[in-house]
């Protein structure tokens, strides 16, 4: 068994899928940068709210008032720097701390390709995705053909897990027998051309796209693996990623998903936009006259350094990765309901949920309460999603507290009344509403003040 | 291999590029299976809007006229029949308040018509100034229903002898005529610009723009009519004086708080209008066409859900039989009994709930948030 491992850590192959990887992916992210930029996303979610969600335990993570900005370029910066293989240890490791503070500064904002990003990011920072092909190699002069080839084997693990585990979630009663949220969402698409007004009304059209795509999320990491259907796996990831791209307003999302598993293709077929790349470059070159540069010298085998840091680091990143989704286990209640372990677990597009919540204010001493409008303190953005979630709640909570505090309120308490509906269910109170949320404190523990579902979703 | 993916990806771009740029395309409305959204939005225009808007222009013709005949001759029959004009008008300005969509909202119709409390400093000043702005963001607390409602029944000591008295004897009566005259034809012509617009050109731009936008006309005058349950109805009418959103109650914020004894039938009124809307009623008729509650009936059938146009039309129904309950002045009721006023705050409030997240839910409108990208 050991033996099995030593022999296939130190199997080589092509540098080239790595390099091809490390380019789109500098491309791409530079490309949603300049993207939430143009649209004025950077004002609008980071600047223009006064108050922000955070994580538990990053509380100490806020947008920089206008230096914000400078944390998008800086971030841009290093994500060009990592298309160009320019300082590539150092690119890659400033892009994963930039977008991830980014990420953190407000939770309103959460995605899970977002934090795909960040964690494919720093996966990045220990593979050699610079050893040929780059700038780095071009001014050390000596470039590499071929890694270790489990660096490209990482990557493709990491898009397989959060294929896989996204096919696991939609195993559950309202994905699978009730349809749900799809029958929600594509009713509402009645204005798409041709299949708005009849594909999109039909019920059996909504169990079709439920059942198809939990079994695409589980059977495209093999596809794609195998070389007889990956060609075929390729359409479809196309065609799924088109297909719910004009449906939602996803962003950039279909796209990386896309680009990324090209990451499964031979090594050939990497090589051809290498040459097509180097075809461009070499015409450039001679147009603008440049001198003939020192031969590279090209060496066969890259060996990777600190092996006996690294493979530990690794280890336990994936580990973590394949247990942090079922940490839900840990707390009693309804995970679509509690939302406690719902996060970092890839569960895309899984559930129609909204709430509609507001907050008393009341004077323990004289009974004297009033009602807050949310939208004193709240962008409507932040409202919505503060409205279903209960750490968003009672971080609210805490922060009205504070406020009418320092307004010079005494014996301060904070009620919610809020009412939450679930994948097309009539709302039910959401929120204990004889808890003094002021009282109670943020944590990993199980949150009591969250009303019981009264129902059930079976499945994971 | 290589060319065969790279002409699949650029097909896929293409696609992709095209189909995010037509999101303002509208999609046809008629369909033989599924709900016809054109025939809601036809109805919501012919049959409520622009009929309210009519009656509403005709109402605040004859308030001009009473308005003319008082100012002529400033005595107390004229006084009652201009008051009387008053308050037919602020009636069916009831039913108009919500559609706050195309003319109304770009020239702000409703801010200029009525916000409340009025604010009597403003108003004097704007009269002993004889200068003014009326459709001045700075005047909206002085303009509209309840700068009249001051006019009419607070200017004055107390009795109706003393209101007469600013109109003849008093000083400065020229400006007080000249100012109430001044009210009433800028709340005509602002309604009268809203009316032809809607006829001229906006109701054919309105019932074309079908798709699910959050520039469409279902999901804005969607989000219209929700936020004019919740502010306009239930927080300024009953939540606001009652004291909900303070540390005390606020017996003086109440509409038409100078006339007084009539706040609690406006109050009805609106109630009447939001429920009508909902159940796509005509207006001034029992003629029902395609609404909200259809429209919810039709996606019941799709999801097997609950009945919620049942459900919020019941709600509705208890939260009128609690205003019913209420003191003809709001403001008697809050000083003499405020947990009654409160308990109908909660019906109403429990209407909030129900439409602006179940049916919105069900509907999945897109609600003006902040465009970003969801996963």
């Amino acid at each position: 068994m050991n033996t099995k491992i030593q022999t296939y850590l130190a199997k080589q192959t092509s540098a080239v899928p790595l390099v091809v990887f490390r380019m789109l992916f500098g491309i791409m992210m530079l490309f949603s940068i300049v993207r939430f930029w143009a649209n004025g996303w950077i004002e609008k979610l980071y600047l223009e709210p006064t108050f922000h969600f955070s994580f538990y335990g990053f509380e100490w993570v806020k947008p920089l008032g206008n230096y914000t900005y400078l944390l998008f370029a800086i971030c841009g910066l290093a994500a060009l720097s990592v298309a160009l293989g320019f300082k590539y240890r150092l690119a890659i490791i400033t892009f994963f701390l930039t977008f991830t503070y980014i990420e953190f500064m407000d939770k309103t904002t959460y995605l899970n390709h977002y934090y795909f990003i960040s964690i494919l990011s720093f996966l990045m920072i220990f593979l050699p995705a610079h050893v040929s092909f780059s700038v780095d190699s071009y001014l050390k002069k000596v470039s590499y053909s071929k890694v270790p080839n489990w660096t490209i084997d990482s990557i493709k693990l990491l898009l397989g897990l959060v294929y896989f585990y996204a096919g696991l979630a939609k195993i559950n009663s309202d994905w699978l027998f009730k349809a749900m949220p799809l029958k929600i969402w594509l009713p509402s698409k009645y204005d798409l051309p041709f299949i708005g007004e009849n594909l999109m009304q039909q019920e059996w059209f909504h169990y079709a796209m439920s059942w198809s795509g939990m079994f695409y999320d589980l059977a495209i990491p093999f596809l794609l693996l195998y070389k007889r259907t990956r060609l075929f796996a390729f359409i479809i990831v196309i065609f799924f990623h088109v297909f719910t791209r004009i449906l939602f307003p996803i962003g950039m999302f279909p796209f990386i998903m896309i680009i990324s598993t090209l990451i499964f293709f031979d090594a050939n077929f990497h090589q051809k936009i290498i040459n097509f790349v180097a075809g461009i470059w070499k015409v450039l070159r001679q147009e603008m006259s440049l001198a003939i540069q020192a031969p590279i010298k090209v060496v066969d085998r890259y060996q990777v350094q600190n092996k006996r840091v690294l493979m530990p680091v690794l280890f336990m990143f994936f580990m973590i990765q394949m247990l942090l989704p079922f940490r839900y286990f840990a707390y009693p209640g309804e995970l679509f309901w509690t939302e406690e372990g719902y996060r970092f677990s890839w569960r895309v597009m899984l559930m129609e949920k909204m709430g509609y919540t507001t907050f008393t204010i009341k004077n323990k001493e004289t009974g004297a309460m009033f009602v807050v409008d949310n939208s004193d303190f709240l962008t409507d953005f932040q409202e919505k999603q503060m409205s279903f979630q209960p750490d968003f709640i009672l971080e609210y909570a805490h922060f009205l507290g504070d406020h009418f505090a320092a307004q010079g309120h005494e014996y301060i308490q904070v009620f919610a009344e809020s009412y939450v509906a679930l994948n097309g269910r009539l709302s039910q109170p959401y929120i204990d509403f004889t808890v003094d949320l002021y009282k109670e404190h943020e944590s990993f523990q199980h949150k009591t003040w969250v009303l019981p579902f009264n129902d059930v979703i079976k499945g994971l | 291999m290589f060319k065969k993916i790279t002409s699949v990806f650029i097909l896929v771009l293409s696609i992709v590029a095209c189909s995010s740029s037509d999101d303002a395309t509208s999609g046809s409305g008629s369909s033989a299976d599924g709900f016809n959204r054109q025939s809601m939005l036809i109805n919501w225009a012919d049959t409520i809007i622009i009929p309210v808007y009519q009656d509403l222009n005709s109402q605040l013709a004859g308030l001009v006229t009473a308005k003319n005949t008082f100012n002529a001759e400033p005595n107390q029959v004229n006084l009652d029949a201009f008051r009387a004009s008053w308050l037919n008008a602020y009636k069916v300005w009831q039913y108009a308040e919500m559609f706050d969509i195309g003319q109304a909202e770009t020239i702000n119709y409703y801010s200029q018509m009525n916000i409340y409390p009025a604010s009597v400093i403003e108003i004097e000043n704007n009269i002993a100034s004889g200068t003014y702005d009326l459709s001045h963001p700075n005047n909206q607390d002085a303009v509209g229903f309840p700068a009249l409602d001051y006019m009419l029944y607070g200017v004055g000591a107390s009795s109706d002898m003393d209101i007469l008295a600013i109109y003849t004897t008093n000083a400065n009566a020229d400006k007080y005529r000249n100012h109430v005259s001044d009210l009433v034809e800028q709340m005509k012509t602002l309604t009268q610009s809203v009316l032809t617009n809607w006829t001229s050109v906006y109701r054919d731009q309105f019932v074309g723009s079908t798709a699910n936008t959050a520039t469409s006309s279902t999901n804005k005058l969607t989000n219209d009519f929700i936020f004019y349950y919740e502010k306009g109805l239930r927080a300024n009418k009953i939540g606001i004086p009652a004291g909900v959103f303070s540390t005390n109650p606020l017996p003086t914020k109440t509409e038409a708080f100078y006339r007084g004894d009539v706040s609690k039938e406006l109050a009805l009124t609106a109630l009447d209008a939001v429920q009508d809307f909902f159940n796509g009623k005509a207006y001034k008729s029992n003629a029902t066409g395609a609404s909200f509650k259809q429209y919810l009936q039709y996606l019941n059938t799709v999801k097997n859900g609950e009945d919620l146009d049942v459900i919020i039309n019941n709600q509705i129904n208890v939260a009128r039989t609690n205003i019913q309950g209420l003191n003809a002045n709001f403001t008697e009721q809050i000083t003499s009994n405020n947990a009654q006023m409160t308990d109908a705050y909660n019906e109403l409030q429990k209407v909030v709930v129900l439409i602006k997240l179940d049916m919105v839910q069900s509907m999945n409108i897109r609600v003006d948030y902040v465009d970003a990208d969801g996963d």
